[in-house]
């Protein structure tokens, strides 16, 4: 009985393969971009975590100088002796064959065993690891490049991660030329009684206990939120079109169902037998979704890798390795979404009726009351979405809000699109067109899906591409703002910039230093500026928020200027204290944007920032002048600065615009991605209607059009629906990108950004969706238009 | 003539026999004529080509002296529009469209649409009460009246009838068979009428009968 049923079961797909090709294909569409997006993200994850493995950041609580960068490695000894048990550790970059290598040197022999490179043996090993020439344990990627730039041995070990190699402490200070110096200090877990409180023999450090996580991780969160708030929603669409096949695929095998039912087939069974074939063929789809996906982060992983390192300073692998968990859950979300989409269908079948008669066509029957239930539910998701911006604070209510938003236009499409539809039929004029409202209007339930699937790629697309474009507009505004000099020199040390200083100070129209420490603030990073008092600053700094005098507050060192983000993490505004490094706590008196800066940042007056860090590096400079060329050419040729000390205007605002386009390459290869599955959507129920369209086109056919006319009418038809729909479409987008710009962007980055419009895209937009509506409809159009007239006979010959 | 074909034949790819040989049949305004045959004969295959749906392998199908074969798609779909009506055994309607607009649709499309008209046709065949509801909400007799309607709305000079009262009960049959002879009478059209009942046929002024591929008296 089962095997028989399984067959009578299957024996469906026999005769439609194209049907099983959908199903197979949406939900393999579906998890291959979901899958895509996790693989980058679980790459760059575990990037993060091997750095910071390395640097036992993950496991250790660390110090680490409150202000600047480095320690003298008297402090370690002076800990040590106080009774601390403590690690070095330094860490910095070298340039090797062209690409940035960072490098970490830690102390074996009082670094916690976890802490040392994986295939690093004790012993004898020792002895080669910290006495000259050394060795470096780094990822076999970087392995190549290192060995050809340093004398040390160079091992490979896949358990660091790329870009990254770690060696002894004496050795990577003397390939970073820094001598004597450490960046901070590993605190071993069990520490001996009785010692000195950190605040009286380290007041100039700060303590960072392990469960705070790594500053990069913490950073890329939101990066990481972003890509996989995309993926899902590109799951979301593709379920759209599994839930369209497999309904169909049920309701065309009623008839069976009904047979084996009264054969004397169990419910249960039939149930279990259908569920069985629905998982056959999920996994199937799944695993080739996977294979897809992985092709897709293939693609994709350079763009965020330099990304990543662009805007956060993270390295991430170039390739992509495959992980046990990442195809775990590719299966079990493909198994998820398909038991999703079939609930529906399986509770139908639960509720067959025996006797019924058999009603194919029912699946495409128009409802009023599905429709009015959905306009409830849309209601209710939009009421979820206006309460979750409203009283919601973060991402995750940023996300609630936006994935409602989208689910509750979605499901209030069909209603909308019905509306229109029986206006345009109130107001048509002639017998055909009254009849092409009313016949596109019958079609909606059976295009419902497809056509929602639609809409969610193109508002997205909408609402994503008004939100790079309003934050390129604003971007490229602010950097011609902030980028006020014409010229950036950097000097390699102190004396050289010492001399550059006397030397341009006759030459160039201002000199403007531009000092920085980083300190830890609220136990964030935080980067210190000095700033010089100038009318650069005065006429062009970017200012969102001042009080009244506040260039001459900050000259006469008696407060501040906060950049956006810092403001917004800490809840600051004009007129409040903050407590910085050095016991000073100076009046907030403005706030400026700073886009493309994930930390927080501050204006010091530069007298008040040489007396607070007397230590800080004066190296860089922005220069004013009128010829920067003539300047440049005369600082080349009078101190033989190499090419990337000497930068002009121009070329920092190209790579930053460089940095920008490449951050949303990404974003824009998924919005083309899910446009290309709601393409696909719309042509599969196109297909799919078409063989039921034939009774309702008969008849038309009969009473005197042609076929080619009617297959003209069916091309019309899908370019009005996708028109409805992107009209649908541009509010939904905007709202998204209102949000994307005032909740997920100020809660990721910390930066509000204006809105605003670009119509000609919402064009460029609107002409691709009618192409792919058009290109949708023409494999049934044409089929119809050579359909053999005694086919279309048939339906008024045969009981059908 | 109306109606004038000459030694059609037609064999379906794949079938061994033909189902029509050189069958030809003439038919002028005003005259009805009743074409039975055992199921699976070709009768309906027969009104088919008679209407312009279908082509024949060999031998003219012409219409008020026009050779159907001489005309393309857009000219033979012109004919159906302007000078044939045509009422099908089942699935005559449009499903988008409710009783009325099914009514009004061919006479509209050939521009001839006449509302005067279209509610006496609706009044004879008892669809008044129904001119609002959509053909799924319609019986079967209701659905062969309306499909009757829409084909005299457009005032064709030949109509096609392949068994309209197939699906219905004896009396409801009689009683659509009436009134369509009736109607058909008034307005002087040619009528070709494909039954299997012969107590039908007999109330046609000429009979046909088909078997074998052939018309026999
Ligand atoms: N499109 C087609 N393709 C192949 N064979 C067909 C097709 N249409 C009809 N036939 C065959 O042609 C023969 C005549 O069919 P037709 O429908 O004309 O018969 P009929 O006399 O109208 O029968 P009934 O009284 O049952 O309606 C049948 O054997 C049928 O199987
Ligand atoms: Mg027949």
């Amino acid at each position: 009985m089962m095997a028989a049923g399984l067959q009578a079961l299957l024996s469906h797909w026999r005769r439609r393969p194209g049907q099983l090709a959908t199903l197979i294909l949406g939900l393999a569409l579906a998890t291959a971009l979901w899958s895509g997006v996790q693989a980058i993200n679980a790459e760059a994850r575990a990037s993060y975590d091997r750095a910071a493995a390395a640097l036992g950041e993950t496991r250790h609580a660390q110090l680490l100088p409150a202000v600047g960068e480095t320690l003298p490695q008297e402090r370690f000894v002076a800990l040590r002796r106080e009774g601390w048990l403590v690690s070095p550790v330094i860490d910095g970059r070298i340039e090797a064959a062209g690409t940035s290598v960072r490098l970490i040197g830690i102390d074996p022999l009082s670094a916690p065993g976890d802490v040392a490179p994986r295939g690093f043996k004790g012993g004898n090993g020792l002895a080669a690891f910290m006495l000259p020439p050394g060795e470096l344990y780094t990822h076999p990627d970087t392995a190549p490049a290192l060995a050809a730039a340093v004398g040390a041995s160079v091992i490979p070990a896949a358990g660091i991660a790329p870009g990254t190699a770690i060696g002894d402490v004496g050795l990577v200070q003397r390939l970073l030329d820094r001598p004597g110096q450490l960046t901070r200090l590993i605190v071993l877990p069990d520490q001996p009684l009785g010692r000195p409180g950190l605040d009286q023999i380290a007041p100039d450090m700060t303590l960072r206990t392990p469960d705070q996580g790594s500053d990069v991780a913490r950073l890329t969160d939101s990066f990481h939120l972003n890509l996989a708030a995309f993926g899902l929603l590109s799951f979301a669409v593709g379920l759209f079109i599994v839930h369209g096949a497999i309904g169909l695929a049920f309701e065309q095998r009623r008839p069976v169902f009904r047979t084996l039912r009264a054969l004397g087939l169990p419910l249960s069974r039939l149930i279990a037998l259908l569920v069985a074939e629905l998982l056959v063929l999920a996994s199937l789809a799944a695993v080739l979704g996977m294979v897809l996906g992985y092709g897709i982060a293939t693609a994709l992983l350079p763009d965020v890798a330099a990304t990543l390192r662009g805007l956060y300073g993270a390295d991430v692998a170039g390739s992509l390795s495959l992980r046990p968990a990442w195809w775990a859950a590719g299966l079990g979300i493909a198994l998820a979404g398909t038991t999703l989409a079939a609930v529906g269908a399986l509770i139908r079948v639960a509720r067959l009726p025996l006797l019924a008669p058999a009603q194919p066509r029912a699946w495409a029957r128009g409802n009023a009351g599905t429709i009015r239930a959905q306009a409830g539910a849309a209601a209710v998701l939009a009421l979820v979405s206006v309460l979750a911006a409203r009283y919601g604070t973060g991402l995750v209510a940023g996300f609630a809000m936006l994935g409602a938003l989208l689910l509750a236009t979605a499901l209030i499409l069909p209603a909308i699109l019905s509306g229109a539809l029986a206006l345009g039929a109130r107001l048509a004029r002639g017998a055909l067109a009254e009849w092409f409202w009313a016949d596109t209007r019958q079609q909606l339930p059976g295009l419902s899906l497809a056509l929602m699937a639609l809409l969610l790629a193109l508002a997205a697309n909408i609402g994503v591409g008004t939100m790079v474009s309003s934050f390129r507009l604003t971007f490229t505004g602010w950097l011609d703002q902030r980028l006020a000099s014409e010229l950036y020199v950097t000097a390699r040390d102190e004396a050289e910039a010492e001399r550059l200083r006397a030397w341009l100070a006759p030459r160039a129209d201002a000199v403007l230093p531009i000092w920085s420490v980083e300190a830890r603030v609220a136990d964030a990073p935080v980067f210190l500026y000095g700033v010089a008092d100038h009318p650069t600053y005065r006429d062009h700094w970017p200012l969102l928020d001042a009080l009244p005098g506040v260039w001459d507050a900050v000259a006469a060192g008696e407060a501040i200027l906060v950049n956006e983000q810092l403001a917004l993490r800490q809840g600051l505004a004009p007129g409040d204290g903050l407590p910085l490094p050095g016991g000073w706590t100076p009046v907030i008196a403005g706030i400026y944007s700073d886009y493309g800066n994930p930390t927080g940042q501050a204006l010091i007056g530069l007298d008040r920032f040489t007396a607070l860090y007397p230590d800080a590096p004066r190296l860089r400079y922005g220069l004013r002048t009128d010829d920067p060329q003539a300047l440049s050419r005369a600082l080349t040729e009078e101190f033989g600065l190499p090419p990337e000390n000497l930068i002009d205007q121009a070329a920092i605002k190209a790579f930053s615009l460089q940095v920008f386009e490449r951050t949303f390459t990404v974003t824009g290869a998924l919005n083309v991605l899910t446009l290309a599955i709601a393409g696909f959507a719309i042509l599969t129920s196109l297909l799919t209607l078409a063989r039921m369209r034939q009774p309702q086109l008969a008849p038309v056919w009969a009473l005197g059009l042609t076929r080619a006319r009617l297959a003209r009418l069916e091309v019309l038809r899908a370019l009005l629906l996708a028109a409805l729909t992107l009209a649908c479409a541009v509010p939904a987008g905007l709202a998204l990108a209102w949000a994307l710009l005032n909740v997920i962007n100020v809660a990721a980055f910390g930066w509000r950004l204006p809105m605003h419009l670009f119509p000609l895209d919402w064009l460029r937009l609107g002409v691709l969706s009618a192409l792919a509506a058009v290109l949708a409809a023409l494999w049934p159009a044409r089929r119809l238009a050579r359909t053999p007239p005694s086919e279309l006979l048939k339906v008024f010959a045969h009981e059908r | 003539m109306l109606l004038d074909i000459r030694n059609v034949a037609k064999t379906f790819a794949g079938a061994d026999a033909p189902v029509l040989s050189d069958v030809s049949l003439a038919l002028d305004r005003g005259q009805s004529l009743a074409l039975t045959g055992e199921s699976g004969s070709g009768k309906s295959t027969f009104l088919h080509l008679a209407a312009g749906l279908d082509t024949p392998d060999a031998g003219t199908v012409a219409i008020d002296g026009t050779v159907l074969g001489t005309l393309d798609d857009a000219g033979r779909a012109r004919l159906r529009r302007g000078t044939v009506g045509l009422v099908f055994q089942q699935f005559n309607l449009i499903p988008s469209l409710d009783a009325g607009a099914n009514i009004a649709f061919q006479a509209r499309l050939a521009g001839r649409h006449d509302a005067a008209w279209c509610a006496a046709l609706a009044d004879r065949l008892g669809l008044s009460p129904h001119l609002r509801k959509y053909p799924e909400e319609l019986s079967g007799g209701q659905q062969q009246r309306v499909a009757i309607a829409r084909t005299l709305a457009a005032r064709p000079a030949l109509v096609l009838a392949d068994e309209p009262t197939g699906n219905l009960d004896e009396a409801t049959g009689d009683a659509v068979l009436t009134l369509l002879l009736e109607l058909v009478a008034e307005t002087g059209a040619g009528l070709l009428l494909v039954t299997h009942s012969t107590r039908l046929a007999d109330r046609l002024e000429m009979r046909r009968h088909l078997s074998a591929g052939r018309l026999s008296q």
